[in-house]
């Protein structure tokens, strides 16, 4: 068991900086969700933990001890990669017994942990095939697998879901949860799929283009988003967005002349609000123009514009509801469920 | 494309049998020839189906004199000779270009590319070419008439190389990864995972390797003055000399037979491998 600590992380190729900087603080038995668009260099900084692509200058330290210059083999962790990276000439048994066998473990004592992680993953019947006659999500277990035998301080999973269909990435996903809180071994684990991301981790981090957007649990990410980027990354349907000044009174004026209350700020501003956060309101602050209303059965979407302006915006309300196409809307929310954020930087004021 | 034309199916079969014909008439005669007496082939209409001396052919060429005008060693001693030298040119080409494929595509080392292009530009250079050099390079080693000197200058293989490292290349990254988070380090990953899955790679190439090492004329003749290390490519050269003054057919022909067995068996035994280490992509 071991905490991680990502300590000013740089990563460089070359001349371009591809991570800038990534700090963090990872408790022993946590599951931390690596989460952002594509190219925002996830994997890189897994790649980094698990010794795998070198550190240009920060450190990473692992059990309170530096691990920069260690070899992944001696950094005590385990790593299941996208497309499983199963051995194809070895059995599956053998895919899971090679790295113990390297470390020169007793037979007896590979067998035993091999057949129990089997059992946990439910592979026994598989054990003497090779990975070609196996299924994807077989796949999946079996690379699952040869983590677990290693008996490791922390997991490394790098989308390790992403290559199975739909249905199967929803149950692998529970699965993965209640193994990592059954072992309690500390555990990262980068996706881009918010949701997977909002399910899956203790506590998240948001990185964008080799930033450290924002560090917290799920909530906390949706309750209190600190930047546009992550308010706009977390939920689904995502964030509104709108344009806004701010007013001498602690005010904010949208572009159609409506008066919201807001920050103490000056300047422009945006402000931010889920859909789920808009009620119908007679006297709402938010004039809504629909233009298309999809219905999902437990909610609709209503798709407009912000009356007046271009904004565009989207409501969903619980239940289904009769509105039709054209119509005019006001909408309101508490103002606690609105977000402001500096217009410029992106930053949350508060 | 299934069509049902009985015309053209009849002309296709015509016109393949007529090909499997052209290529197995010299052979069957030949093996006609080794089955008959020497008085037997001098005699015409030469026959067209087997006689009953097979067996006394193959002791006179196999362990007796051979060809009589030949001061050859018995045709066993020359097989022999021909297979060491086409097993030493086949696994050591193999083994030659495994690991120099492994160090180019594996390990970062200054002038990497120019080295894979160098190790490329001898293609340019097969043994015809710089002849002369290398038997001067062997005959000052002391390797003349010696099995180190009929297969070592034979060995370096650029084509092979090239081979292992397209297929090296197309193992993904992620096994080397996983190797080394298992604690393999880059000796156990060739031998644990880059060998097997090569196999089927090697076996193809060995095929080739060993037909081409059989099939050696020009640098065995040059370095071999010893009749001990004569091979068995070389002898049907003097057989041929040997047939204008006392031509025993039977022998000659016998002599061939033997010396096309080997490459033909190998083929046989590998063609399942062989086909499958070169359409096999399953990585
Ligand atoms: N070997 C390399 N040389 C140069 N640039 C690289 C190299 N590897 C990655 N990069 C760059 O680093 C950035 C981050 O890459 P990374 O693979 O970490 O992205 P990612 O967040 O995992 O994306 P994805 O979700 O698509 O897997 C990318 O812009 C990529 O182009
Ligand atoms: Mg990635």
């Amino acid at each position: 068991m071991a905490n991680i600590k990502l300590d000013n992380l740089l990563k460089s190729y070359g001349d371009t900086e591809v991570l800038h900087g990534v700090n963090g603080d990872i408790n022993d038995g946590e599951f931390v969700v690596i989460v952002g668009p594509s190219g925002c260099g996830k994997s890189t900084l897994l790649r980094m933990i698990a010794g795998l692509e070198t550190v240009t200058s920060g450190e990473v330290s692992i059990g309170g001890k530096m691990v920069n210059n260690l070899e992944p083999a001696d950094r005590d962790i385990a790593m299941v990669f996208q497309n499983y990276a199963l051995y194809p000439h070895m059995s599956v048994y053998d895919n899971m017994a090679y790295g113990l066998k390297i470390r020169g473990i007793a037979k007896s004592e590979i067998k035993r942990r091999v057949n129990e992680a089997a059992e946990i993953l439910e592979i026994g019947d598989y054990l003497k095939r090779k990975p070609r006659a196996l299924s994807g999500g077989q796949r999946q277990r079996v690379a699952m697998g040869r983590a677990i035998v290693r008996e490791p301080s922390v997991f490394l999973f790098d989308e390790p879901l992403s290559n199975l269909d739909a249905k199967l990435r929803v149950q692998m996903r529970l699965e993965i949860r209640k193994l990592q809180k059954r072992l309690g071994v500390t555990s990262i684990f980068v996706t881009h799929d918010q949701v997977e991301a909002m399910t899956l981790g203790d506590r998240l981090m948001v990185l964008n283009g080799g930033y450290v957007e924002q560090f917290g649990t799920p909530i906390e990410l949706y309750e209190n988003p600190q930047t546009v980027f992550v308010a706009g990354f977390i939920g689904s349907p995502a964030m509104n967005f709108i344009p806004a000044t701010a007013r001498d009174d602690g005010t904010v004026e949208l572009q159609n002349g409506d008066v919201v209350p807001g920050v103490a700020t000056t300047g422009t501003v945006t402000l931010g609000v889920r859909p789920e956060h808009l009620v119908p309101h007679d006297k709402g602050m938010f004039q809504i123009k629909v233009l298309m209303r999809e219905q999902l059965g437990a909610n609709t979407l209503i798709h407009g514009v912000l009356k007046g302006t271009d904004t565009e915006m989207v409501v969903s309300l619980a239940g289904t509801h009769d509105i039709s196409e054209g119509a005019e809307m006001r909408f309101s929310a508490a103002k606690k469920l609105l977000h402001f954020f500096d217009a410029t930087t992106g930053k949350r004021l508060s | 494309m299934i069509e049902n034309r009985p015309v053209l199916t009849f002309l296709s079969h015509l016109i393949l049998i007529f090909g499997v014909a052209m290529i197995a008439f010299p052979i069957w005669i030949t093996f006609v020839a080794s089955t008959h007496t020497d008085i037997r082939m001098t005699q015409v209409p030469l026959p067209l189906w087997p006689g009953d001396q097979l067996f006394v052919n193959l002791n006179e060429t196999l362990i007796g004199e051979g060809a009589a005008g030949t001061n050859n060693v018995p045709v066993w001693r020359m097989m022999l000779n021909s297979l060491v030298m086409a097993l030493s040119i086949a696994f050591g080409k193999i083994a030659i270009s495994l690991i120099s494929a492994f160090a180019i595509v594996y390990f970062k080392f200054p002038f990497r590319m120019m080295f894979f292009w160098l190790i490329f530009i001898t293609l340019m250079l097969p043994v015809e070419v710089r002849i002369l050099p290398t038997y001067e390079v062997v005959a000052k080693l002391g390797l003349l008439n010696s099995y180190a000197g009929l297969s070592l200058p034979l060995i370096a293989s650029a084509t092979a190389t090239f081979m292992f490292r397209q297929v090296f290349l197309t193992i993904p990254d992620e096994m080397l990864e996983s190797a080394r988070i298992d604690g393999a380090g880059p000796m156990r990953f060739f031998w644990d995972i880059l060998l097997p899955l090569s196999r089927t790679n090697i076996a193809a190439l060995f095929v080739i390797l060993f037909i081409y090492g059989w099939n050696q004329y020009l640098w065995p003749l040059l370095i071999t003055q010893d009749t001990n290390m004569t091979t068995i490519v070389m002898s049907i050269k003097q057989l041929l000399e040997s047939a204008e003054a006392t031509p025993e057919w039977n022998i000659i022909m016998m002599t061939a037979l033997l010396a096309m067995l080997p490459p033909i068996l190998v083929v046989v035994f590998m063609q399942k491998l062989f086909v499958k280490g070169l359409t096999e992509t399953d990585k």
